[in-house]
């Protein structure tokens, strides 16, 4: 079984919901991103999106934009990136990690080399923001080969035949974006999701996680209720940007740590 | 073979596609199942052609430039004048359609990117034409370089909105005006500004702007009893160009040849010309084309002296006639783009935009090297008064 498999096994036999972090890589430095890796599982992640920094995130809000552009001041890239994980697992080996971004950068590096790659370092997960089910034939391809498993989304938007057809092809679990916008919007309505999740399981027998506008801890409970695992994005890599590099650590471990209560209880 | 692009998921070749995020495809589906709903009935057509006519003042004459061909000694200029449309460049015949397409979808709300200016105008009066709310999104580099376009734009009912990020250009524009859209889909309709993005734009933008090349297969047989030797166009992201380049593509004996930006030369590395350059193929803005990119994947900032040619991508019909070898594309640097500029206005009484100088620029290129019985087409996309602060500033004038 796969981290992921395993990861959301668990939790269901304990009756607990997935907390899922998301940081981008090299943000505020790229030696930090590791030990905030390390902090987040120590907090209470179960799996770790990290983001690969793109030089046009059309799909993030001013937040993450801006993590985007401090990591790749810092000289992050994708090859970068995949080395971070490398190093993350020398110490931890079963906390699943989710690569998440746009395919550019993965284009370039070519999807064949980007999988074999994802596969020695030990990602568990790609997620590429701006390429649907229709475009991704390569990618799945060379995904499966190395049993990467290819994340999706699907949008309040989206029709009951295309959650049908990205059934089939997802693997590790479904990302479900709780609303219209971008990441960091703060117009996360709880009765939409409510009403719109019944629809996505019954095509969907995997983990089905729910993320963008996650902004508090009331929040993140109300939203666990709902489904198996909750994203976290904007509002840690907010708690980063007010950080400094000597305290980053402990306060994102800290704002982590009290989303992990809240969705337990 | 028959050249018939796109196919039905919108490819040109290995170019085009749909890259876009999860929650704007059910829009981009929709917008391609009204456009491929309408594009053939015969009320939208008669509608757009008569906005076309009364309404932009079409069909657009062709101008023989033979002062600016004696003083070459060559082949002679002739010049499409979309100049002479109603807001002065070819970008209202493609915002004309796509707001008769909005009005038939009962969109109340357009929002469009511009990188010249002069898209957000066309988008601006199209929404004031039909009763619509406009929202533009433009680089803050770009507010500065073409003010008097902001305040046509604002003249026109539009809200403005500066984006701040990234490069502060065209490319930004798009990115922050893809933001909007996904945040209020439902109300939405999106003006793309050019032959490119994710399917069915490309196509639609394309067969919008396709009255260009349409018309000149009339018009130049009148002029001088046979087609021209070759149609020049300059290419930003494309639509004019493929609009007069597309009804010529399956006449094998006109050359066809698309002028991108050079900036300060293809060796500086700061140019804005993908194809020139040879720039690997990528994805941005929902399709793949060739684009100028790091070796890591992420968009390098482009350079150019006109803000509508200052785009890291090209259109994917661009790519797929450049690989196929129907199309040739070339460059032309900054400096050659204001000579060309300052030409036709001394030659001829014309003042065009900088886009299009790179067009004729390339022509007044070719054209010493040519016997005088040739004929070069070029489609002179823009007038220049949007450039007066940039051309003025260029030359140490302060306006
Ligand atoms: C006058 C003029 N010509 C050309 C362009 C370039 O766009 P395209 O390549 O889509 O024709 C612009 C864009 O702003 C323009 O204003």
């Amino acid at each position: 079984m796969s981290r992921i498999d395993t990861t959301f096994e668990n939790l269901k036999q304990q009756n607990r919901k997935a907390l899922i972090p998301f940081i981008t890589a090299g943000d505020p430095a790229q030696a930090l991103t590791v030990p905030l890796m390390h902090g987040l599982v120590k907090a209470g992640a179960d799996v770790l999106e990290l983001g690969v920094p793109f030089s046009d995130p059309m799909a993030d809000g001013p937040t993450i934009q801006r993590a985007s552009e401090r990591a790749l001041k810092n000289g992050m890239s994708l090859r970068g990136v995949l080395d971070l994980v490398a190093e993350f697992r020398k110490q931890d080996t079963t906390t699943p990690v989710v690569l998440m971004g746009y395919g550019n950068p993965i284009e370039a590096m070519g999807w064949e080399a980007f999988a074999k790659r994802c596969a020695e370092v030990g990602v568990d997960g790609a997620l590429t923001v701006d390429f649907p089910p229709e475009e991704s034939h390569e990618a799945f391809e060379h995904l499966q080969a190395h049993g990467i498993a290819p994340i999706f989304l699907l949008a309040p938007t989206t029709k009951e035949a295309r959650i049908e057809q990205v059934a089939k092809l997802a693997r590790g679990y479904v990302y479900y974006v709780s609303l219209k916008g971008v990441t960091g919007a703060g117009n996360l309505d709880l009765s939409a999701i409510e009403e719109k999740l019944p629809q996505l399981r019954k095509h969907i027998k995997l983990p089905i996680g729910v993320g963008f506008g996650i902004r508090d801890a009331a929040t993140a409970k109300a939203v666990a209720k709902l489904c198996d695992g909750v994203v976290v994005g904007s509002r840690i890599v907010q708690e980063i940007e007010n950080s400094t590099e000597q305290n980053v650590v402990a306060n994102v471990g800290r704002l982590v740590q009290e989303l992990r209560v809240a969705i337990d209880n | 073979m028959k050249y018939s692009y796109p196919d039905q998921e919108g490819h040109f070749g290995q170019f085009g596609g749909v890259y876009m995020a999860e929650t704007l495809i059910p829009a981009v589906e929709e917008l391609r199942d009204q456009y491929l709903r309408f594009r053939d009935d015969p009320e939208f057509k008669a509608e757009f052609e008569y906005e076309l006519k009364h309404y932009v003042g079409r069909p657009s004459p062709i101008y023989h430039a033979k002062r600016l061909s004696d003083e070459l000694g060559g082949a002679q200029i002739y010049l499409k004048r979309e100049d002479l449309n109603h807001t002065g460049a070819h970008k209202i015949n493609n915002a004309i359609g796509q707001a008769l397409l909005a009005k038939r979808m009962g969109k109340k709300r357009v929002i469009a990117e511009t990188g010249a200016g002069m898209h957000g105008v066309a988008t601006a009066t199209v929404a004031a034409r039909f009763g619509m709310e406009c929202i533009v999104y433009m680089g803050a580099e770009d507010i500065q370089r073409q003010a008097p376009n902001v305040f046509r734009m604002k003249l026109l009912g539009a809200t403005v909105v500066p984006v701040e990020s990234g490069s502060r250009t065209l490319k930004d524009a798009c990115n922050e005006a893809i933001r909007d859209w996904v945040t209020n889909v439902e109300s939405t309709f999106y003006i793309f500004g050019t032959a490119a993005g994710p399917h069915p734009y490309p196509m639609m933008v394309r067969d919008f702007q396709c009255v260009i090349g349409d018309e000149a297969k009339v018009q130049m047989p009148e002029m001088i009893g046979r087609q021209p030797d070759a149609v020049i166009a300059c290419v930003g992201g494309g639509s004019n160009a493929i609009g007069l380049f597309h009804p010529y593509i399956d006449v094998p004996e006109v050359q066809i040849i698309g002028v991108e930006a050079g900036g300060h030369g293809i060796a500086s590395g700061q140019h804005a010309a993908p194809l020139t350059a040879n720039s690997k193929v990528g994805v941005l803005h929902g399709n793949k084309v060739y684009l100028i990119q790091d070796e890591n994947g992420q968009i390098i900032e482009t350079h150019s002296i006109s803000a509508g040619l200052d785009y890291p991508g090209v259109g994917p019909e661009h790519c797929l006639l450049k690989d196929i070898g129907r199309a040739q594309y070339v460059a032309i640097n900054d400096d050659e783009a204001l000579a060309a500029f300052d030409a036709l206005c001394r030659f001829e009484g014309i003042i065009p935009a900088l886009e299009s100088s790179h067009a004729l620029a390339h022509a007044m290129k070719i054209a010493p090297g040519m016997a005088k019985d040739k004929v070069l087409l070029v489609n002179l996309s823009g007038r220049g008064d949007k450039d007066m602060n940039t051309v003025a500033n260029i030359k140490g004038i302060t306006l």
